[in-house]
């Protein structure tokens, strides 16, 4: 006897079809942004053709390493609701892992950066289950900035003593370079490149096609309902918080060999990090990987016209004209 | 056999006394109603026996077992769930899976929490919506998803919040039917509600609340007739 309907007036789905249409139309819009940018470049840019084919190619794979930063901050951002001033100094510290399990154990590069990824997830596990969690489930967000505020000063002053303020290098590094239409692109980017790509797949595939995933997403969307249907939301925080960090160590791994490490060589990838976190929207690892790709584009081409730090200006002028159409980012969903 | 029990429960907020000295004893498969004014300490009476809110006095006894002070997943998956009157859908997921999440803690496989969410989906006649995101469902739909989320855990008792609020009336009767059925197939419900005439046709036991306390306890029907109840519940116009 479920013959007895309830809500016939309200006609179903319509709402979310065009909801489907909206939330594609910026993604697009930027999409189509970036080609017709180039285009007008090399067509009427009145700048030689080799160079700025060669700015596209560094664009694109500093791109891809500054996607591979932002993935981890964004995944913990978007569900822990907390910005992580640590970021930077667990980049740092991530590189030094490396550097450490190449210069003392002999490891190859990659080979040290699959052994760094479980031990940085155990340590983001416990700095959030341990340290952040109680603060973040009552929602003191000041004391969670304050937490890792102090946590990226430990971090970055340990690293200080023990390898010291000289600038190192990962011995063993892949040398050589690929050519494409007459640029340059060098192996250890393109396999930064290569793996922010994976990384940013594998996330994807574990945030929407497991029961963890889901979970994840259900703590994001509204963690006191989550709580409420047995999720155990701080177990969730501390996992998401360590996949967050694992991220951060393959981002530390494959960019160690063409940086030359300091204890603050996170820190300076940590505003350009924001910025696309923010650009990307909140909590959407396509958005970091699409806002990792623009930032690059726009900083390298830009310097063509703008040489120097002018290229930062474009930058931020993208980052606030995307921000006045769609504050909540360009694939981000509104709370 | 009572399945829950409340001794005591006190909650104070400092100087306001939310919920003072309530005590009950809810028997299996039964259905009690709970009335009261706007602020009697209701939802927070379910924020208790939940594990939402500490309270700061009391003891909570559930299928046996003191629950008093235990968080509230795990107050959950032991089979007490509630629903709220302020609808907490996860918006960006769809109703599928916000029901999923639920399921899931029953059935470890992806497959089987699946299917086990399309059932209950089914259950609440939300089938219309089962791919649409959380967000874009009317409020009548938006309930039915709340009841969907707790019913996938399979509770053995369930707490329901003013489910019928915002409801137009022609959505209500089938609520209404609904939550009998349930009921009918043996699930224990706690239920507050302002409809009186639901309150009426469902509940098997009333508790009416007033300024925090326990005003009365007993048959619903008997209780309408009861000078000091109507007096704090419907005002003194109607005594
Ligand atoms: N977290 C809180 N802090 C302080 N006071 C609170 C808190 N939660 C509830 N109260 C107060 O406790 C009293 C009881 O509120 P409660 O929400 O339980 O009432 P209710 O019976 O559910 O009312 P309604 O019928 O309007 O839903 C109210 O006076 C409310 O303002
Ligand atoms: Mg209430």
């Amino acid at each position: 006897m479920q013959e007895r309907t309830w809500a016939a007036s309200e006609a179903p789905d319509s709402d979310a079809a065009v909801g489907g249409i909206e939330k594609y139309r910026l993604p697009l819009a930027v999409a189509a942004a970036v080609p017709v940018v180039l285009v007008l470049i090399y067509t009427v840019g009145d700048k030689d053709t080799g160079l700025v084919t060669q700015s596209v190619v560094t664009g694109l794979l500093l791109g891809g390493v500054y996607a591979l930063v932002s993935i981890g901050l964004t995944l913990i951002f978007g569900v822990l609701g907390v910005i992580n001033f640590a970021h930077g100094a667990m980049l740092s510290l991530s590189m030094f892992l490396v550097f450490w399990l190449t210069s003392t154990l002999g490891l190859p590069v990659y080979l040290a950066t699959v052994v760094a990824v479980p031990l940085m997830l155990g340590f983001g596990f416990v700095v959030q289950g341990g340290l952040l969690n109680r603060l973040t489930v009552s929602g003191n967000h000041e004391g969670s900035l304050l937490v890792t505020l102090g946590l990226s000063l430990l971090i970055t002053n340990v690293l200080l003593m023990i390898f010291g303020g000289r600038p190192l290098s990962v011995p063993g590094s892949l040398e050589g370079a690929w050519r494409v239409f007459g640029a340059i692109a060098s192996y250890e980017r393109l396999i930064a490149f290569g793996g922010a790509l994976l990384v940013a797949l594998a996330l994807t595939l574990v945030l929407n096609k497991t029961s963890f995933g889901m979970c994840i997403r259900a703590v994001s969307a509204n963690s006191q309902g989550a709580a409420l249907v047995g999720v155990n939301v701080g177990r969730v925080y501390a996992l998401t918080f360590g996949i967050g960090s694992a991220c951060v160590a393959v981002a530390g791994g494959l960019l160690a060999p063409f940086l030359s490490l300091t204890p603050t060589v996170g820190e300076e990838f940590t505003i350009l990090a924001f910025v696309i976190v923010v650009l990307g929207g909140l909590g959407s690892v396509v958005g970091a990987m699409v806002g990792g790709i623009v930032i690059g584009l726009v900083q390298t081409v830009g310097a063509l016209y703008l040489p120097g730090t002018g290229s930062l200006i474009l930058v931020f002028a993208v980052f606030v004209i995307v921000l006045l159409f769609r504050p909540q980012g360009i694939f981000g969903v509104t709370r | 056999m009572s399945l829950l029990q409340v001794e005591g429960l006190t909650k104070r907020f400092s100087g306001l006394t939310a919920v003072d000295d309530i005590n009950i004893t809810v028997a299996d498969k039964e259905f009690l109603g709970i009335v009261g004014p706007n602020g009697a300490g209701k939802t927070t009476l379910f924020s208790l026996i939940s594990g939402q809110l500490p309270p700061t006095h009391g003891r909570i006894v559930f299928d046996g077992v003191d629950i008093t002070g235990w968080p509230a997943d795990k107050v959950a998956s032991a089979g007490l769930v509630r629903t709220f009157q302020l609808m907490r859908p996860f918006e960006s997921m769809t109703a599928l899976e916000n029901v999923a999440v639920a399921s899931h803690h029953r059935f470890r496989s992806r497959r089987d929490a699946r299917r086990h969410a399309l059932a209950v989906i089914e259950r609440v006649q939300l089938d219309r919506y089962v791919n649409a995101p959380a967000g874009s469902l009317p409020t009548a739909g938006l309930k039915r998803l709340e009841l969907a989320r707790a019913l996938a855990l399979e509770p053995k008792l369930l707490l329901l919040d003013e489910v019928l609020a915002g409801l137009v009336p022609a959505d209500r009767a089938p609520m209404i039917e609904l939550l009998g059925d349930l009921h009918a197939d043996g699930l224990t419900v706690l239920f507050i509600e302002h409809i009186m005439a639901a309150v009426l046709a469902l509940s098997e036991r009333l508790l009416v609340m007033h300024e925090g306390a326990q005003l009365a306890l007993g048959n619903p029907h008997e209780m309408t007739q009861d000078r000091a109840v109507v007096e704090a519940y419907l005002g003194e116009d109607y005594a």
